[in-house]
């Protein structure tokens, strides 16, 4: 984060008590001092720049194993302990039909979490797969704040026919539920590539489920930032500043959007984090990420068919998604606490 | 009390008129894409399409095109898939409630017990290992996707420890409806049930715990307290039951969303043929009449539940009547 350099205004949610800097220090500075004394905060904040350097590594990972994670495999074999074994086995049971991808080798030289039904890597693509889901997640939290922070600011500051207008709209969305929106614009959306004037976007694009993901939690932010903005509005610095003759985007600029910044970064791992299970729960659906891309709810799906015979496919990406939205949601509960501002919405 | 009953009935009329605008906008109104294809689904013939063209009004203005869409799903009821030939939707929706009712029905009993026990432990040993221990697990509830969590359940109770005293008696994966037998019903939603409840359970633990150490910062606290009451009635008869009242706004809008649609994950994972499951179907097939209408159905029936819930508000506490 980093720290304006001149004097900010105290952010408005907090009691006047409390937001007095102690010895001389500024609220953020502050905040970031109880953030770094919050030892689970930081375990979190370790965990997830592990989880981004690993998803980085990803490439680097398939490169080094010499296989491509995204082309199936079913005729391949490979070395263990000396032997070499087909990636897809026979089966030994039954009638001897169908086959069985290769168990996790445990051996990080290859097949280290087994393969999938096509016979690709599952290890290489959990890499790649959270790849994808995490900047799925970033892109679609910022798009939303930003979609967000304009509708509150706009609404709240406008106020009049204006602001009635974006409540009602935001109303509306807010009491569609959230996997039905999401559903019904994938359906329409990936079905067939469209064009916005001259950008066009194809049907296994990755904007569509940012875009999706992004719009779908607007209200969820942009109704508490509103709010905020129509106490600010009438606050007596504010005031002053209307009255005297300031230019409007200059009041939001320097006097408004300070005061709103300590609940818009409240919301950013609390967004993230619905970000990433909704992307998953899309993506499970088959309405999210589509093939031959992976993220880590395309890979629990591929899994699901091999869960009782290769149970790691499904469970591995499974446990990535709870360790990642696990640090994220102990990390938002810690920035609350620092920033003092009270939960918004869920 | 009257008037605040109407205002908020008449909110619902104008969201539920709003969601169908949305959805027909999303579903019809698309740049660069034509309906009519789109219903009529993979490998239409030509002649379908121009006759779905015509039926559902797409040369004529959109406005008309809403009506006949609103005809067609409220008052006609005859939509019908394209898909499954001549398959009439509407039906098939409302054939699907009682699974997805069973299934949230008995999740929402359990996931209430369940953040109340933790709730009022964790706060009344606020600051302990247990305190911790208990809002830890909370998290990971929250934190792990519930169609992943039922995978794990499927894994343990069908395959891997299904031979064992502890899953025996757990019946193979699908619904069964409660006139058919009740322990059958039963045995198949336990699983589910818990499932689906685990994320609620953590998600209420942690707001009531936070609602009840608000609650004993109050004075009324202190005045039991100096009046000797013991602790357990102080709990109970003073601070949880003010606590307990943004529970009800919660409760109504996640059981509204559950049954509109969010317990889709949970339906699909445990084979239950639900309102979810039907749309997930609908989806993989690229049925889009039942998809529309299975959403408009369970977003007018969240709308609903969540007026419903608003104005059993204004009955219970006297300060939203004013």
């Amino acid at each position: 984060m980093s720290l304006p350099s001149e004097p900010v205004l105290a952010p408005a949610a907090e009691p006047a008590d409390a937001v007095r800097p102690a010895e001389g220090r500024g609220p953020w500075r502050t905040a970031l001092r109880r953030l770094r004394r919050n030892r689970s905060a930081m375990v979190s904040l370790a965990v997830l720049l592990a989880v981004a350097a690993l998803t980085l590594l990803a490439p680097a990972y398939a490169g080094w194993l010499g296989i491509d994670p995204f082309r199936s495999n079913l005729a391949g074999t490979w070395v263990i302990d000396g032997q070499s074994v087909p990636v897809m086995e026979p089966s030994t049971t039954g009638l001897g039909l169908g086959v069985t991808p290769i168990g996790p080798t445990w051996d990080l030289g290859g097949y280290f979490l087994g393969a999938d039904n096509q016979g690709r890597d599952v290890a290489a693509r959990l890499l790649y797969g959270g790849r994808n889901s995490l900047v799925i997640a970033g892109s679609a939290t910022v798009l939303c704040l930003i979609l967000a922070t304009l509708v509150g600011l706009v609404a709240g500051y406008m106020g009049g026919i204006v602001d009635t207008v974006l409540s009602r709209i935001l109303d509306v969305l807010w009491a569609f539920p959230v996997y039905l929106l999401a559903i019904s614009l994938s359906i329409v959306l990936l079905t067939s590539a469209f064009t916005i004037g001259p950008v066009t976007i194809t049907a296994g694009s990755l904007l569509l489920p940012i875009g999706i993901i992004g719009v779908i939690y607007v209200p969820y932010v942009a109704r508490p930032i509103r709010a905020q903005v129509l106490t600010l509005r009438q606050s007596e610095f504010v005031l002053a500043a209307i009255g005297l003759g300031l230019p409007t985007r200059r009041i939001l600029r320097k006097d408004v959007l300070p005061n709103l910044l300590p609940t818009i970064i409240v919301f950013v791992p609390i967004l993230l984090a619905l970000a990433i299970t909704t992307e998953s729960a899309l993506s499970y659906l088959s309405i999210g990420v589509q093939p031959p891309d992976a993220s880590w709810g395309t890979i629990i799906q591929d899994g699901q068919t091999l869960l009782y015979s290769r149970p790691w496919v499904a469970l591995a990406p499974g446990l990535a998604i709870v360790a990642t939205v696990l640090a994220l949601n102990v990390l938002g509960d810690a920035v609350r606490d620092a920033l003092d501002a009270r939960g918004h919405g869920r | 009390m009257l008037a605040t009953v109407v205002a908020r009935l008449v909110q619902m009329a104008f969201v539920m008129f709003g969601i169908s605008v949305l959805v027909f906008l999303i579903f019809f109104a698309t740049p660069g894409s034509d309906p009519a294809a789109r219903i009529a689904g993979r490998n239409a013939s030509p002649e379908t399409v121009e006759q779905i063209r015509h039926d559902f009004g797409f040369d004529r203005p959109l406005p008309v095109q809403y009506v006949v869409m609103m005809k067609r799903l409220f008052v006609t009821r005859d939509l019908t898939s394209f898909v499954n030939r001549g398959q009439k939707v509407i039906p098939e929706v409302l054939d699907a409630i009682p699974a997805t009712l069973s299934l949230v029905g008995g999740a929402a009993v359990l996931w209430v017990l369940g953040s109340l026990a933790v709730g009022v432990a964790a706060a009344a040993l606020r600051d302990t290992a247990v305190d911790r221990g208990l809002m830890i697990l909370s998290l990971i509830g929250i934190s792990a996707p519930v169609f992943w969590l039922g995978e794990v359940a499927n894994l343990l109770s069908q395959s891997r420890y299904h031979d064992t005293w502890l899953f025996s008696w757990v019946p193979g994966l699908g619904y069964v409806p409660l006139s058919e037998s009740v322990s059958g019903w039963f045995k198949a939603l336990v699983i589910p049930w818990i499932t689906l409840a685990v994320l609620y359970i953590g998600i209420y633990g942690r707001v009531l715990r936070a609602n009840l150490i608000e609650a004993y910062s109050e004075d009324y606290i202190r005045t039991a307290r100096a009046k000797g009451l013991s602790p357990t009635r102080i709990m109970l008869r003073h601070a949880l039951r003010t606590s307990l009242l943004p529970f009800i706004t919660m409760f109504g809008l996640d059981f509204g969303a559950l049954v509109g649609g969010a317990a889709l994950l949970t339906e699909v994972v445990f084979g239950i043929n639900g309102i979810g499951r039907l749309t997930f179907h609908a989806l993989q097939n690229l049925d889009l009449p039942v998809i529309l209408a299975t959403v408009i159905y369970a977003s007018f029936f969240v709308v609903a539940a969540n007026a419903l819930v608003d104005v059993l508000y204004a009955v219970i506490d006297p300060r939203v009547r004013a």
